[in-house]
């Protein structure tokens, strides 16, 4: 019972991330390899504002998520903007998403340094709930619910609404969405800053649910996110969600039952598996759009 | 072969410097962390130091013989800690060399003392192997985590009475897998059954899933093998799932900054250490009076640091009061319970340390002897 309530946890985690991931990757097939940096600054920030300027917890969050929304926009015009419209565009991006990866990491390190930094203590209430034998805290059910209304919200933008349409026109051919008036660029921004700025929660709760901000943090989920991506179908938030619980739920009871090192081996595993019998992940569309 | 020539007139020069000046001064280098991220040690380590120079001066221990300190930073880098270690050797003549603060660094620097055989102290190294490993000339005085974990589990036993215990431990990492032999085959001679051992890797921000697996199979105690990082991590989680098993850490914990990141949740927490600070040896409170006279509130690198000298001045003395390289070095190994604030000291046949440990207990945020 324990490990269920560990794994969807877990998983929870891993779905926030991926939502922010596969609104760029999943739809407009562009893999953005900075989010992970947006992860950790956004929660860097988000520390910051609560540790030495001593904002509330509540109002630190949006400020926090805007911070980190804003940053994904840029990440956009630097990395990605000036290479768009080339022949390889796809892969040029994804090169220097990875070198502005590495440069925002660097800032990071020499700004907070390379120790591992936590969230004063009583910024969330420390409150618990007990299922029987099972422990389950008030952070922990939070985060589980901003991960299904997230995915809820982030389903309905894309179905439902103005820029959703405009989103999706772009994905499926940037050239007519073009010709037809869209703008491509501010469109782009748009899914930009909503990814990053999804990104960012998810560091912010990861920051906040493990006690542990450093510099490194991202690189813990970010080949997840890509794995729950695929696993739940490119460009599916239901599915990047539903992946998100699978994933952890698989981790965390690879690690009771076989042990650590196995860990990543077993969500690998499982990754390839679905990519060999179900291209299209879990909830993935029918056929797999040309990129 | 004119090289080799010149080094061999330029090596008895400098013991013949060396002799000559034994009659009145004896000089150790004492190479520390003063900069870099081991700094926070290396300004106790040179308060230690310079009270044991300036009180066996005063006593009179060493008739006709003047102890000088050189204190230079190694800048918790093994470059500098290279140079450092050249300069003692060739510029300043010293008898002894302590330090440097860290292993790393020593694996650097010590090479350098043993081929110009110049005998060292190490006053803070703990890796288990590659230390006095080097030469005949490399002597130490801090416990390695083999030495400590033993003491500490029995201490600790004496205390709380535990039956059986688990692990968990960080498998993917050198020191942290280390800690973990230490720990299993310690339980196994004291006897105690180990009812399930986990594992994590160092990248590992949840640990949820191992600890509720170790909480399952209910045993009276836990041992942790982990960095500093993650140490905070483990007690926080545990304590979240409700598991209030007493834990003990390996020298991972033994960090201010495992207090800070863990708050509240590190209350409880075990620490093996060498250095038993609530000891009512007079040798012990004699220096922690002293060194808190001159504003200093020593911890163990200070008590650690202070030892090397005290245990040069009495090489010193065993070899007839000749303050000369090899003298120093001969008389490490006649060193035999020497009273100091870390207990009765002397050397193993290995020139590894050997003295009693101690259990510290983390209360009201700040580490504590279990008595």
């Amino acid at each position: 019972m324990q490990q269920v309530i560990n794994g969807l946890f877990l998983g929870s985690i891993y779905a926030l991330f991926a939502l922010g991931y596969t609104l760029v990757f999943g739809v407009l097939d562009i893999l953005n390899l900075a989010h992970q940096a947006v992860f950790m600054l956004c929660a860097f920030t988000a520390l910051v504002l609560v540790g030495n300027l001593h904002v509330h917890m509540l109002l630190a969050f949006p400020l926090a998520v805007l911070a980190g929304g804003l940053l994904g926009m840029v990440v956009d015009r630097v990395a990605f903007r000036p290479l768009r419209g080339r022949s390889d565009s796809n892969i040029s991006g994804l090169i220097s998403s990875i070198a502005l990866a590495t440069i925002l990491e660097a800032i990071g390190l020499q700004v907070f340094g390379p120790d591992v930094e936590r969230f004063p203590f009583g910024t969330v209430p420390d409150r618990y709930l007990k299922l029987g034998d099972a422990v389950i805290s008030e952070l922990q059910l939070v985060i589980i619910a901003i991960a299904l209304a997230m995915m809820a919200a982030l389903t309905f933008l894309l179905k439902r609404t103005r820029l959703g349409r405009r989103i999706r026109a772009v994905a499926e051919n940037p050239l007519a969405a073009r010709i037809l008036g869209v703008n491509v660029d501010g469109v782009i921004a748009a899914s930009f800053f909503l990814s990053s700025a999804l990104g960012g929660a998810a560091g912010l709760l990861f920051g906040l649910a493990f006690n542990n901000v450093s510099t490194d943090m991202g690189r813990a989920v970010e080949l997840k996110g890509l794995a729950v991506i695929v696993l739940g179908g490119m460009g599916s938030m239901p599915g990047a969600a539903l992946a998100g619980f699978a994933l952890g739920l698989l981790e965390v009871f690879t690690v009771a039952k076989l042990g650590s090192s196995y860990r990543d081996a077993v969500a690998f595993g499982v990754l390839f598996l679905v990519l060999v019998l179900r291209p299209r992940g879990l909830l993935g569309p029918a056929a797999l759009r040309e990129a | 072969m004119r090289f080799s020539l010149r080094c061999l007139a330029s090596a008895v020069a400098a013991a013949l410097a060396v002799t000559a000046a034994a009659a009145e001064t004896v000089k150790i280098g004492a190479a520390f962390s003063l900069t870099g991220n081991a700094a926070v040690y290396g300004g106790q380590q040179k308060a230690g130091v310079q009270l044991a120079v300036d009180e066996i001066n005063k006593s009179g221990k060493l008739p006709g013989l003047t102890l000088e300190a050189v204190i230079e930073d190694d800048a918790t880098s093994k470059e500098q800690g290279i140079a450092v270690f050249q300069r003692f050797i060739n510029r300043d003549k010293v008898s002894a060399i302590i330090g440097p603060t860290l292993s790393t660094t020593a694996t650097a620097a010590d090479p350098v003392a043993q081929a110009a055989k110049t005998p060292v102290v190490a006053v803070s190294n703990t890796a288990p192997k590659g230390i006095t490993d080097i030469g005949d000339y490399i002597w130490r005085v801090s416990l390695t985590e083999a030495q400590v974990v033993p003491s500490a589990l029995k201490a600790a036993r004496a205390k709380l009475g535990f039956k059986n215990a688990a692990i968990l431990y960080g498998n993917d990492d050198v020191f942290t897998k280390g800690g973990f032999d230490v720990m299993k085959s310690s339980l196994e001679q004291a006897g105690v059954p180990i009812l399930e051992i986990q594992t994590f890797a160092t990248k590992d921000r949840d640990f949820n899933a191992q600890l509720t697996s170790l909480k399952a199979k209910n045993p009276d105690f836990l041992m942790v093998s982990a960095l500093a990082e993650q140490a905070a991590g483990i007690v926080t989680q545990a304590r979240q799932l409700g598991w209030n098993v007493p834990i003990m850490g390996g020298n991972g914990f033994n960090s201010p900054a495992f207090i800070k990141n863990a708050g509240p949740a590190a209350e409880g927490v075990l620490v093996g250490t060498a250095w038993n600070k609530a000891s009512s040896d007079p040798v012990n409170q004699a220096f922690i009076a002293a060194m808190k006279a001159r504003g200093n509130d020593p911890d163990q690198f200070a008590a650690q640091a202070y030892t090397g000298v005290l245990v040069i001045a009495d090489a010193i003395k065993q070899s007839g009061g000749k303050g000369s390289r090899d003298d120093v070095k001969n008389g490490f190994s006649k060193v035999k319970d020497l009273p100091t604030p870390l207990g009765k000291f002397s050397f193993l046949p290995s020139r590894d340390g050997d003295h009693s440990a101690a259990v510290q207990v983390v209360k009201g945020g700040k580490f504590e002897i279990l008595q």
